[in-house]
């Protein structure tokens, strides 16, 4: 991007309108320190100016909700004087400057996010989406963002236990890269990003601050990609593993001993957003010494150390008579500290910097007061052309698409990915990586948590509100298949720029997609992220909602099914409405060399409902149980044999039986009779035995589809 | 009986060691590798994680630690101590086993479960094994791979395949003595079928059996 000249508010990105609106708040002319600030807090990124009026659409209330959305993470209630937090977050811009360190300050900036609630985090999701890996530059991406992932993850210690992959033109010069993180603790630990009462001290725990990403999240994440992106590289934040542990256990130590009425994690807009955010939260004011802060690097102005956002730094507000204590328990863990302000009366923000005043503004309208957009929004005129286009697979023999299926890197086996990861410590992983949800007990007691995180842009592109309403039923579907019932969800709203009607349409279609399906289930949307402006040279993404939903097995299924439990002689059956043979958005359709067109079959909330809850109580029961979804029941069967090492024969080869997508169809492997299944929703379809895949009269030896299941992504890349 | 399991800054499997313990009924506390004594304990575990970030060198700053000359003293004693991944990498570094752990052969972290053969069953985590039994247990690591150009110490189990290059396809390395052991695979990660393996169990039943015989073998 060309440094824009100008007036100093556009060199920040902000719009005459933004500008006037200080001077309203203020009744003056901003200082320099002060415009850095309402630069950075009133960024896309971190106001959501663009879709906050949407996002009111998300039901976010039930019984079990103990934090909604508006908090660094959603948290609710799992029963026992346990609780659970959730968020989801993207580093996208990041990633593509710089995929190791983009990805890896990714997974750190999540996990502040939930320990900052007073959780342990204990596990992470990852959702990966780059361009197609015959380029280079894709594969360089996706080996950097895997290794920053793996790099980070393992060192910080927190496991990562499942995520996906998704391969498309679009995220070529755009990767999408979300994280979800999950963290439980105690009901008494809960603690709020709020500044508490006048009086109380602002500690900085944590890493000197530096130069590093300035105005990194928040600039880089709201505006497009033009060719010269390497040269943000500088705006893109180091991670540094260690540090963060160290600030994990140490703040968890804090919580335990009760020696902190609020944190606030520093992250994108830094020191701006830490101070501003939980004093607005108290309605309150706060005094900042700048002078106090620890950093890495000299001569740093007032402004750069206000948007820093170097990494692994907390905001502890402490009450005076416990401050001795709380230092030591830095000095145990070997963390830096400042005292760098302390809460006042009233409504203002002063920060001092060489003893001078550089900002004095009321500290809530940095966080509240953005400016609210109504941006225009228009249905794409190419909706109307992409649905009418008809997609068959009538002439293409069904095994040699199944073994085209099994040979794509985004349905092939993850190993690659998920043996880079350290996907067991804290011994709960009971179902991980390379399944439908992953399933983690809760230690000392009868309950497992199950996660799912799903994301499909190209059912999005198709039909936006039908795509992120069937993400939440795919989800739902995959926790229930673990022995799970839904609970919450986080969504990450991946989008191109909102400055389009037509992008604005696709989000507002989404979280309507969202909201009725969540509804539909009775779960509230407890937080999420959006990220807009993955636009490379004009051109916009697929609209890419991410959805993680967790769900809850009280108690856990005392042998939960696997896909490796199948044994000969076992039945195979289809559960769920019978199929169509509209195949829009599906991988059939993608890899067959079709073009993506069509319009997704639609999704029923009565069904969804009955089969999540049909599937969750066959969970105590069978052996296998496998959701239908990328490659219809042909992949699904597939997966289930590799992994159980045995054959199958499917007795109806019917292109749409075999490959069609529709939602809310699982498959149950079990000995006959070994539970009741509805008459009206399950069909027999084949059998377990032997040493091939049988589909109607075609034959695929065992040996085959293994080893294409398991080479597509090294071949793919090269490894 | 007690174990201690030591803490450094970065470490993170203390606690899971403390549960596979426990759950095997043992007795476990952590102790923070800043206190000096270990006079209290009968034995000592350095469990996996990154301590101090692995910066420098896996191992390279812990072994300074104010904690290690207790831990040195009691291996010295013949008393049974353990190192798992990272504690391996750390008894190494500290001299209290031969050879070095270097990057992964193919350069890649690996986490998954490998098959492990028992080789030596004169060890502290091997004692309740019987020779050439197959254990499978997950690995964990990006430094796994054991390189000892002096041929020393004993190969107590090896990798059926070798995943990361060892020399001698070495997962877990003793002292002569027997009492002092590390091991690049995770026993407290395979205690339970749930999690997909209790082939570990044998090695921590033959740790706690290690803390009743003590010490080992007479200084």
């Amino acid at each position: 991007m060309t440094t824009p000249t100008g007036p100093a508010h556009q060199k920040l990105g902000m719009t005459d309108d933004e500008y006037e609106s200080i001077v309203g708040i203020l009744g003056r002319e901003p200082l320099p320190a002060e415009l850095a600030m309402y630069s950075v807090m009133w960024s896309e990124h971190c106001s959501y100016k663009s879709s906050r009026r949407h996002l009111e659409r998300f039901p976010t209330e039930a019984p079990w909700v103990v934090v909604g959305p508006g908090e660094n993470a959603g948290v609710v209630d799992i029963g026992d004087g346990w609780l659970a937090a959730l968020r989801i977050e993207s580093h996208n811009h990041p990633s593509f400057v710089e995929p190791y360190q983009g990805a890896a300050t990714g997974v750190g900036g999540i996990l502040r996010d939930v320990f900052t609630m007073g959780a342990r985090p204990i596990a992470l999701w990852d959702q990966i989406r780059v361009g197609p890996l015959d380029q280079p530059k894709n594969r360089y991406l996706l080996k950097g963002v895997v290794s920053g992932i793996a790099g980070y993850g393992n060192a910080v210690g927190v496991p990562t236990v499942g995520g996906e992959i998704e391969f498309d033109d679009c995220y070529s010069g755009n990767p999408l890269v979300n994280v979800m993180c999950l963290g439980i603790l105690r009901k008494e630990q809960l603690v709020l990003g709020t500044a508490g009462t006048p009086g109380t001290i602002a500690v900085l725990l944590g890493k000197a601050t530096g130069r590093d990403g300035i105005g990194g999240a928040s600039i880089l994440a709201s505006a497009s990609f033009e060719d010269e992106s390497e040269e943000k590289r500088p705006s893109v934040q180091v991670g540094d593993p260690f540090e963060e542990k160290k600030l994990i256990e140490a703040c968890l130590e804090l919580y335990e001993k009760s020696l902190v009425v609020g944190v606030q994690d520093l992250g994108a807009a830094g020191l701006s957003c830490a101070t501003s955010e939980p004093a607005g939260r108290a309605g309150l004011g706060m005094r900042i010494e700048l002078d106090a802060v620890h950093r890495r690097e000299s001569g740093m102005t007032a402004p750069e150390l206000l948007m820093s956002e170097s990494q692994e730094r907390m905001m502890a507000f402490v009450s005076p008579g416990n401050l001795d204590r709380v230092l030591a328990v830095a000095d145990k863990w070997e963390i830096e500290t400042a005292v760098v302000g302390e809460v006042k009366p009233g409504p203002n923000l002063t920060i001092r910097h060489n003893g001078r005043v550089v900002a004095e503004v009321p500290a809530a309208s940095l966080a509240n007061d953005a400016p609210l957009l109504d941006r225009p929004s228009a249905r794409p005129g190419w909706l109307d052309d992409v649905w009418s286009a008809q997609t068959s697979v009538n002439d293409v023999e069904p095994v040699d698409l199944l073994l085209k299926l099994l040979d794509d890197p985004a349905i092939g086996s993850s190993a690659w990915v998920h043996e880079q990861y350290d996907h067991m410590l804290f011994l709960s992983t009971v179902i991980g990586p390379g399944s439908d949800g992953s399933l983690l007990r809760m230690k000392g007691t009868d309950k497992a948590l199950a996660v799912s995180t799903d994301g499909n842009g190209r059912l999005c592109y198709l039909d936006p509100r039908r795509g992120a309403a069937r993400l939440v039923y795919e989800a739902a579907l995959n926790v229930a298949v673990a022995g799970a019932r839904p609970l919450a969800v986080v969504d990450n709203l991946n989008f191109g720029n909102p400055e389009k009607p037509e992008v604005m349409w696709q989000l507002i279609e989404t979280v309507e997609g969202i909201s009725g399906a969540c509804e539909a289930l009775g779960i509230p949307v407890v937080g999420g992220n959006v990220s807009f402006y993955n636009e490379t040279d004009g051109v916009d993404i697929h609209p890419t909602p991410v959805v993680g939903l967790l769900g809850l097995a009280d108690p856990m299924p005392s042998s939960p099914p696997r896909w490796s439990q199948a044994n000969e002689g076992m039945e195979i059956w289809e559960v769920g409405p019978e199929p169509t043979d509209n195949l829009a958005g599906s991988a059939a359709q993608r890899v067959a060399g079709e073009a993506l067109g069509g319009r997704p079959t639609a999704p029923s909330p009565e069904r969804a409902r009955r089969v999540v809850t049909l599937a969750a109580d066959l969970a105590h029961l069978v052996p296998v149980l496998h959701d239908i979804s990328d490659g219809g029941l042909a992949v699904a069967v597939a997966e289930i044999c590799i992994a159980s090492g045995v054959g199958a024969r499917i007795n109806n080869a019917e292109p749409a039986a075999m490959f069609s997508e529709d939602p809310h169809r699982f498959v149950v492997v079990m000995e006959s009779g070994t539970a009741d299944l509805p008459a009206d929703l399950a069909t027999r379809v084949g059998i377990i035995g032997g040493d091939s895949l049988s589909l109607g009269s075609g034959t695929l030896d065992l040996s085959i589809i293994t080893n294409a299941w398991r080479q597509a992504l090294p071949s793919a890349l090269g490894v | 009986m007690r174990t201690a399991v030591i803490v450094f800054p970065g470490t993170n499997c203390e606690h899971d060691v403390v549960y596979a313990l426990e759950a095997l009924g043992g007795e476990a506390e952590i102790v923070w590798h800043r206190e000096t004594s270990l006079d209290d304990f009968d034995g000592v575990i350095l469990p996996g994680g990154f301590a101090h970030g692995d910066y420098l060198r896996t191992g390279a700053i812990a072994r300074f630690s104010p904690v290690m000359s207790d831990v040195r003293r009691m291996a010295e004693n013949g008393a049974p101590v353990l190192g798992i991944c990272n504690g391996f990498q750390m008894l190494c570094e500290a001299g209290l086993l031969p050879g070095a752990l270097i990057a992964n052969r193919d350069l890649s972290f690996i986490c998954r479960f490998v098959d492990l053969e028992v080789v030596d069953t004169d060890t502290v985590i091997t004692r309740l094994a019987s020779e050439g039994e197959r254990v499978r247990i997950p690995l964990n690591s990006y430094e796994g791979n054991w390189v000892d150009p002096s041929a020393g110490g004993r190969v107590a189990l090896r990798y059926v395949d070798n995943p990361n290059g060892s020399q001698a396809r070495a997962a877990a390395v003793a002292n002569e003595r027997g009492n002092v052991a590390g091991i690049m695979p995770h026993p407290e990660r395979g205690i339970e079928d749930i999690l997909g393996s209790s082939d570990g169990q044998v090695l921590l039943e033959s740790f706690l059996q290690s803390l009743v015989d003590y010490p080992l073998v007479p200084a």
